[in-house]
């Protein structure tokens, strides 16, 4: 029943009398049962939001899956730069944002592209922006919780990464292994085999091998997905022994429709055959948007504010102690009340406070300087 | 021309509408669902009122289980405290898979004494002192995934069924408290007064709730949009709900119900034609449990933790690093046993 149906059904029954019907069934019933669904009915409201960052370099497909993922077209008005153009390009980050509803549930999505990755002659580094740009969302959501008025915030942190591995090599390139490391502690890491329709089901196998095997040896953390519950039925965990055991997952993306076997898919057309992006045989898409959308993206979610919001803030909070042990003096506060947004009575506030403590510090000034004259 | 090679169909793809339209993203919500329902849910009852008026019996009542113990009881010390001690007991109790860990707050002493000035006080700095308890985990370096939540839900408050108007030490205490936690008055063994007693009894109630400023559950100003407003009126125009409450059963129409047995009648508890308690009941836990809840999370620890942030010219860290113990008013018998 919809939840909020159900919810004015209540109060109707709260506020009219009725015929009693056969209440035996109801005696034991307390009815706190509802709660899952007095919850539903106010996300459906507020709706959920989700940041999804897609990194690698130029020309491996990122646009085109995100357009298949979300059946959206993000990048239709975009401009692909030459070469020349692209010798003195940095790193950007650029931020696209779609509302998407689907059966009333409504979703916030902010796509986080890294244009210029990877794609330097000299690629030193070229992760920096990426990770300066996580923790500078981070470091906002902080300051917005510590805040005072805490009732809009804005949750732009970064849920997750897909990181797109080229299929051409032998496994992961020093660049991959840099970038992973350095971003496996502030975001969900999924590495992804990119362009997977130019390798053949036993080359692609060993290339997952392979970089399962170097994930490990380099130490690198990538997102690991949670174990099953022990009471999911058994096909469900054997769906989810599959999953684990397919990543990193080689995907194929499309934005054209061609016809296959008598239907229109999403597909690619080759002299030779036609890859279909949904068929499973074909390449992991499926799985992975599965995985992302429908089974996970909770978690994703959670796993960014339990555990790498929280790393940052506990890590943000020991620098600011260890640094105010260290002077001596006092000194203004650090400001993490808010700068962003203060109304005006905060503000005023602010200010006064302000006045009191440097008040405070002439008068300790004026002091420490009469003791040291009177020695 | 090279020969075309079919591709073998061995899994099976999905069709039609799912392929160009449906994403998915609705199963977010099954997601959190889940998450929820595994981690379980909580909820704080306090209940206000002086002895006698059947407060435990109703929150047994509520509940179906015996999570408070009645002062009535043969073996139960009486002795009438010479203050107000809080006590708080909890239970984890479960209905169709979902868990609720249910604490019960009892406030024996209120409104007991000869002179009951600042009978309220007690109370005021447990509500407090468990708002500073959530902020201070908050404020945590390392803090818990789940911040135990002990904060007061919600306030129960008994209104004795005299058929007059609410008395003074009613004004004092729904006013200092109406601000920092959920009211919900209730007329208590509102079997002594007939449907047109009762009717008048609220009504004058409820002016002299306006007259004094006084907010009860749900808040007005807490209305989020029209649709939530609407339907809140139609429960302000009903409030206070006149219960009755007991664990005994007896047999009407070939029925067992829960009532109080007089000579002249039984009073079914559960009758909407003789009492409200399941208006109340509805209320509270079947609708707006989580808007308890939420109201409590979003507006009433907010304007706590404002005050304190303001009020405490520190900075974050030393307020993190200070060891200020947390004053001792309460009488904390924590038990947690599986119902």
């Amino acid at each position: 029943m919809d939840a909020i149906m159900l919810q004015e059904k209540l109060v109707e029954r709260l506020l009219c009398p009725r015929v009693r019907t056969a209440r035996q069934k109801e005696k034991q019933y307390v009815g706190f049962a509802t709660l899952p669904n007095q919850v539903h009915r106010k996300s459906v409201k507020k709706g959920f939001d989700f940041t999804l960052m897609v990194a690698g370099e130029s020309g491996m497909g990122k646009s085109t899956l995100v357009n298949s993922l979300f059946l959206t077209d993000l990048y239709k008005d975009r401009k692909l730069l030459n070469a020349e153009e692209r010798i003195n390009q940095t790193v950007e980050i650029i931020k696209h944002t779609v509302d998407i509803e689907e059966k009333g549930v409504k979703l916030k999505l902010t796509i986080v592209d890294t244009p210029g990755f990877g794609d330097a002659v000299n690629n030193n580094e070229c992760w920096k922006p990426i990770t300066d740009y996580i923790d500078q969302q981070f470091e906002q959501y902080f300051r917005d919780e510590s805040g005072l008025n805490r009732k809009n915030i804005q949750d732009n942190r970064v849920h997750c990464c897909l990181y797109f591995i080229p299929p051409f090599g032998h496994g992961l390139r020093p660049v991959d292994v840099e970038f992973m490391k350095a971003l496996h502690e502030k975001v969900n890491i999924i590495p992804l085999i990119a362009k997977a329709d130019c390798l053949t089901p036993t080359e692609i196998k060993k290339l997952k091998d392979r970089i399962r095997e170097e994930i490990d040896k380099f130490g690198i953390k990538v997102y690991q997905f949670p174990e099953c519950d022990s009471d999911e039925d058994e096909e469900f965990k054997q769906l989810d022994k599959e999953l684990k055991e397919c990543t990193p997952f080689a995907v194929i993306g499309s934005n054209t429709v061609v016809e296959a076997r008598g239907q229109r898919v999403r597909g690619r057309l080759y002299p030779w055959g036609i890859v279909e992006v949904e068929n499973q045989s074909h390449c992991d898409f499926v799985k992975l948007r599965n995985m992302l959308i429908r089974s996970h993206m909770h978690d994703l979610k959670d796993v960014t504010c339990d555990v790498h919001y929280e790393n940052y803030r506990a890590q943000c909070i020991q620098e600011m102690t260890s640094k105010l042990a260290q002077d001596n003096r006092m000194e203004s506060p650090i400001p993490i009340l808010p700068l962003s947004t203060p109304d005006v009575d905060t503000e005023k506030l602010i200010k006064m406070k302000d006045e009191e403590l440097r008040r405070m510090q002439e008068m300790l000034n004026k002091m420490q300087q009469q003791m040291h004259d009177k020695d | 021309c090279p020969p075309t090679r079919n591709s073998q169909q061995q899994t099976s793809f999905k069709r039609g509408s799912d392929l160009f339209g449906y994403v998915g993203i609705d199963a977010v919500l099954e997601q959190m669902q889940r998450k929820t329902m595994k981690a379980g849910f909580e909820f704080n009852i306090m209940v206000v009122g002086q002895s006698g008026l059947g407060k435990s019996t109703l929150v047994n009542t509520l509940f179906k289980s015996k999570v408070s113990r009645k002062s009535c009881t043969s073996n139960f010390e009486e002795k009438i405290s010479k203050t107000v001690r809080l006590h708080a007991v909890s239970h984890v109790i479960e209905e169709k898979g979902v868990k609720m860990k249910l604490t019960v707050i009892d406030t024996p002493g209120f409104g007991d004494q000869i002179n009951n000035e600042n009978c309220w006080e007690p109370i005021v700095k447990y509500v407090n002192e468990q708002y500073e308890k959530y902020l201070r985990e908050e404020l945590n370096i390392n803090r818990k995934r789940r911040i135990p939540d002990s904060r007061v839900h919600c306030c129960v408050y008994f209104l004795p069924a005299t058929g007059h108007r609410l008395r003074p030490i009613d004004v004092e205490f729904m006013k200092r408290l109406g601000k920092m936690v959920s009211i919900v008055p209730v007329i208590a063994k509102a079997d002594t007064l007939t449907v047109e007693e009762r009717q008048e009894f609220k009504e004058r109630i409820r002016e002299d709730l306006t007259a004094n400023g006084i907010c009860v559950y749900p808040q007005r100003e807490y209305d989020e949009d029209p649709e939530e407003r609407a339907l809140n009126d139609r429960i302000r125009k009903s409030i206070p709900f006149a219960v009755v409450g007991t664990d005994k059963e007896h047999q009407v129409n070939g029925n067992k119900v829960l009532g109080r047995k007089t000579k002249w009648g039984i009073i079914e508890v559960e009758n909407v034609a003789h009492c409200e308690f399941a208006n109340l009941r509805d209320l509270l836990i079947r609708s707006h449990l989580q808007d308890l809840k939420d109201v409590t999370h979003n507006i009433l620890y907010e304007t706590y933790r404002v005050q304190r942030l303001n009020e405490s010219n520190m900075n974050f860290s030393e307020l993190v690093l200070s060891t200020w113990p947390l004053g001792n008013g309460t009488d904390k018998c924590e038990t947690e046993s599986q119902l």
